[in-house]
């Protein structure tokens, strides 16, 4: 199995995004270094639009991720509702 | 009906079907002439998907505020003269490094995807390539902003651009995006979109920028992770470009799967000068360059190349030379800087007894046995007054440009050389990966501009190193070049810091 992964900036903003992380993806690890968050998961990952807006108590909308992205890992896909990183083996 | 939201998927389509056109006054192959001539056969450009989806309103509005987040920064940087709270002056030649040898690559790359863009057929493929090439600009010219801080306080930074077309190992990133933009679309898609933002710039743009922020360089490390930011969607459009090429015919698996061969192979020539920065040019260190590459390349490029698996993608050709390699090639890289460091212009050292105990320790295999030796006879020259450089010129392999100093892996301590002869002269190779690229179009290679070549023939200047480095190259002598001890960065360092160098406290106390 590989592991889908995603880097954030540490900054105030990624803090919540991450705890939405690992609330909807409980097998996830997270690694914290100098200036930067990481997070991966065997095989799938997912970032749900409803759990980051209720840990930070205000409307978020996918694309916003892009300001804090600093990379990937997995084929992508994203509608208004989800953010999905898969690697399909 | 009406007052309806639309969502991202629609608004998506709307942006990339919905201004599309038919061509009726001209011909499709006149609209788009390169399209066909590098063998790749597109049946369906509808077939496109871009799984971001960013419609340019998007685009705009978090562009705009990573700027905001981005100048806010740079400024604080600025106003509080932070560039005195970097772990040591050292630290400043990886991002003289960064600026003049990599800086320039975004340029090249916002031109080429400028450039292909243009030429390919689907309108999906033509607005992310716009967007990159926006974002590629964005890059370039944050960089240049943010290393125009560091320009009043350190040497060496003040003729980036005119060095970028001439010094000798710039022409390393230079030759290579110069490749890139002188092939075709889709190969070029291939080669920046694919092989180096997908496979290779989280070496460059992950590890490095954590360094940078370790070493207490908020204003590299917020340039790097805002580019960083740009690059999760360049890695996509990569992706999503090598698989839309799979699905649309088969004949396009062999033309693809050598690009990639060719391009992971320049591109882990070409990051060789990274893994020198982050092995010896960070003193706060991270992560070593090894570690760097088994999480970036072995495993996330692994599992990249497994999910490839099912369209008939291979693991590149000689990825077990490079992985081999991964315990070898800062030291190497080092080494050749070290040895030439008259003619740089950014300073060099030998490490201090506390970070070879660090690269003991990180490179149990290689270090102690090939390297701390050669390493601790040059620090013993350099404290009896006799600093080592080598004073010839050094051979450069025909295409990654690099001085020919990298082992065979079989025999650590032997130089690794090929050669290969076209129409009656012969051309010289580091490693089997560079001579196939050369084998595969000579008539390409035998025209690279090589500094060492140009500079024999006197197209640099005149036969004195004096003119080559000072007047051709523009490099202040004496005070960009030569080692860091000694060095004017490293006395007006130890002034603002009230440090004394360390020879001065030993006259004292004599
Ligand atoms: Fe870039
Ligand atoms: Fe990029
Ligand atoms: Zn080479």
């Amino acid at each position: 199995m590989s592991k889908a992964f995603i880097a954030l900036q540490d900054n105030e903003e990624s803090h919540y995004i991450v705890e939405a992380i690992e609330q909807d993806n409980p097998t996830a690890t997270v690694i914290y270094q100098p200036a930067m968050i990481r997070i991966e998961n065997e095989g799938r990952l997912v970032i749900n639009r409803a759990t980051v807006e209720e840990k930070m108590g205000r409307d978020w909308e996918i694309p916003a991720l892009h300001v804090n992205l600093i990379t990937l890992g997995g084929n992508v896909d994203e509608d208004d509702d989800q953010f999905s990183l898969t690697w399909k083996q | 009906m009406s007052n309806r939201k639309i969502n991202m998927k629609e608004k998506y389509r709307l942006l990339t079907r919905d201004l599309d056109w038919e061509y009726s006054y001209r011909d499709y192959k006149e609209v788009f002439p390169q399209q066909e001539f590098e063998g790749i056969k597109i049946t369906d450009w509808s077939k496109w998907e871009d799984p971001f989806r960013l419609t340019m309103d998007a685009y705009w509005k978090y562009q705009a505020e990573k700027e905001k987040k981005l100048y806010a920064i740079l400024d604080a940087f600025s106003q509080n003269n932070s560039q005195l709270n970097v772990t040591d002056a050292r630290y400043v030649n990886a991002i003289k490094l960064f600026l003049t040898g990599i800086s320039p690559g975004e340029h090249q790359a916002a031109m080429g995807f400028g450039q292909v863009g243009r030429q390919l057929g689907g309108v999906g493929a033509r607005v992310a390539c716009q967007m990159q090439a926006i974002d590629e600009l964005r890059h370039v010219q944050t960089q240049i902003h943010a290393m125009s801080h560091y320009n009043k306080f350190f040497d060496g930074f003040q003729d980036f651009s005119h060095m970028h077309d001439r010094v000798w190992y710039l022409s390393v990133s230079k030759s290579f995006f110069d490749d890139a933009r002188t092939a075709g679309p889709f190969e070029y898609m291939v080669a920046i979109g694919f092989s180096f933002e997908y496979v290779l710039t989280n070496l460059l743009f992950v590890p490095f920028m954590s360094g940078a922020a370790y070493n207490g360089d908020m204003a590299t490390v917020t340039f790097g992770f805002s580019a960083q930011s740009d690059e999760a969607r360049h890695m996509t459009l990569g992706l999503e470009i090598i698989k839309f090429l799979l699905e649309q015919h088969p004949d396009n698996l062999p033309i693809v799967q050598r690009w990639i061969n060719k391009w992971f192979w320049r591109g882990t020539r070409m990051l060789s000068l990274v893994a020198m920065m982050m092995d010896y040019m960070l003193p706060n260190k991270v992560m070593s360059w090894q570690e760097a590459w088994e999480v970036y390349f072995e495993e996330a490029g692994g599992s990249l190349f497994k999910d490839l698996a099912r369209y008939g993608i291979e693991m590149p050709d000689y990825a077990q030379t490079a992985i081999a390699e991964k315990e070898h090639i800062s030291h190497q890289v080092w080494s050749m800087f070290y040895n030439y460091g008259h003619a740089t212009a950014f300073h060099t050292w030998m490490p201090t007894e506390k970070e070879m105990d660090w690269l003991s320790e990180k490179y149990p295999n290689t270090f102690d046995k090939y390297y701390r030796p050669r390493f601790e006879k040059w620090r013993e020259m350099e404290a009896a007054g006799e600093r080592f450089y080598n004073p010839t010129l050094p051979m450069l392999c025909q295409t990654c440009q690099i001085p020919m100093g990298f082992t065979d892996m079989e025999d650590p301590t032997s130089i690794f050389y090929r050669q290969s002869e076209y129409d009656g002269e012969r051309y010289n190779f580091c490693s089997d990966g560079c001579k196939d690229i050369f084998d595969h179009e000579p008539e390409k290679y035998v025209q690279a501009w090589l500094p060492v070549h140009q500079i024999y023939q006197g197209n640099c200047g005149g036969p004195s190193m004096e003119d080559v480095l000072g007047n051709y190259y523009k490099i202040n002598l004496g005070v960009d070049n030569m080692d860091f001890h000694g060095s004017p960065d490293e006395e007006r360092w130890n002034i603002w810091h009230n440090l004394q160098p360390a020879e001065d406290k030993l006259k004292q106390a004599s």
